[in-house]
């Protein structure tokens, strides 16, 4: 499913399937089990609630995924992240607070797809939890 | 390819020529940090801890910590403030900023990464700073700071990625930088008035790493 670039939403956004927004939608959005993706020209000025999220627009509000949220180059995040892996790609824009705490488990306990600790942010490699900086 | 063929026939480079260039994305040094494993030592016992970091959003960093510590970071880019205020020329008024710019609670943070912004900082500066950081901090909670040996008129920012428990990389920040100043280790103490120095190490770059921390 997809929002194109000359469609404006205001209001609340709830759905069960992947959503890729090139619009604008103010309010908030709700996709629990899926995957939401902010293209490049997506601008969104809403509380976002998804199973994950990617960035390659602009979102100002808090980002809550169950899963992870992906900040791609020259995405911009202003609002507070809550997800238990977020990645934040070199020439992307954050500002806030991102909550990695993990309800259960004790710290240092990683997911089993995640990557040792240590590895060289110069890329972007399969199951890392986060790739490069900015 | 090409530059390798032009080189065999070419001049030797000069190593001096592109000594304040940024070494290439991922080539940069990687330092060895005394402070970092105990840092993470200090905050590891506490259940989903909060972090606050003075420095620009790093992905890697917040992996690390995240993984690491499964912690709760903010990002509070001390250095984007310093930025803007020195672009403006109102470095004078970073103090003032520094005193009404964190909204968090008293004792509401468990670790806070310094980085060396305090080199950056004049004696105000870096009193009101520390003020808000012993104020910040929670009972037990620990702070990790940088401080230079020697003066400098200028000095570029640095961004500190961190690569594992033990090692720093040593990025190139494109910011403006800064005069960096000395603060003697009994200015430090006095100033995280609450706090004390529980390790400090000199470095073989002559920058100590120091580790505070609140009595629980």
């Amino acid at each position: 499913m997809n929002i194109g670039k000359s469609v404006v939403i205001k209001g609340e956004l709830n759905g069960s399937e992947d959503l890729t927004i090139e619009g604008q939608v103010e309010g908030k959005i709700e996709l629990r089990q899926n995957v939401l993706t902010i293209g490049a020209n997506g601008r969104i000025k809403a509380q976002v609630f998804a199973k994950s999220v990617v960035v390659l627009g602009e979102v100002t509000g808090n980002v809550t995924a169950t899963e992870k949220v992906d900040i791609r180059d020259n995405g911009s995040v202003d609002g507070d992240i809550a997800a238990p892996r977020v990645a934040i790609a070199e020439g992307a824009h954050f500002r806030g607070s991102i909550d990695m705490q993990r309800a259960g488990g004790k710290p240092g306990e990683s997911k089993p797809e995640s990557k040792p600790v240590g590895t060289p942010a110069t890329g972007q490699q399969p199951g890392a939890p986060a790739t490069a900086s900015r | 390819m090409l530059s390798d063929i032009l080189r065999w026939g070419g001049k030797r480079p000069d190593p001096s020529a592109n000594a304040d260039e940024a070494a290439p994305r991922g080539e940069e040094p990687l330092v060895p940090s005394k402070a970092l494993p105990k840092f993470l030592s200090a905050l590891s016992n506490q259940d989903s801890p909060v972090l606050m970091d003075f420095g620009p959003v790093i992905g890697a960093n917040v992996a690390f910590f995240g993984e690491r510590l499964g912690c709760k970071l903010f990002i509070e880019d001390l250095f984007a403030d310093y930025e803007r205020h020195a672009r403006a020329g109102t470095r004078a008024n970073l103090p003032a900023l520094l005193e009404t710019r964190f909204r968090h609670a008293d004792a509401s943070v468990d670790g806070i990464l310094c980085w060396d912004f305090f080199d950056f900082l004049d004696k105000p500066g870096a009193q009101t700073l520390a003020k808000q950081v012993a104020r910040m901090l929670k009972p037990g909670g620990a702070v990790m700071g940088f401080f230079c040996t020697a003066s400098s008129e200028r000095a570029q920012f640095t961004k500190y990625e961190v690569v594992d428990e033990t090692a720093l990389r040593h990025r190139h920040h494109q910011g403006l930088g800064g005069a960096k100043q000395v603060l003697l280790n009994r200015d430090i103490i006095k100033m995280f008035d609450g706090l004390i120095v529980s390790d400090s190490f000199l470095l073989k770059s002559s920058t100590r790493e120091i580790l505070l921390r609140k009595k629980g």
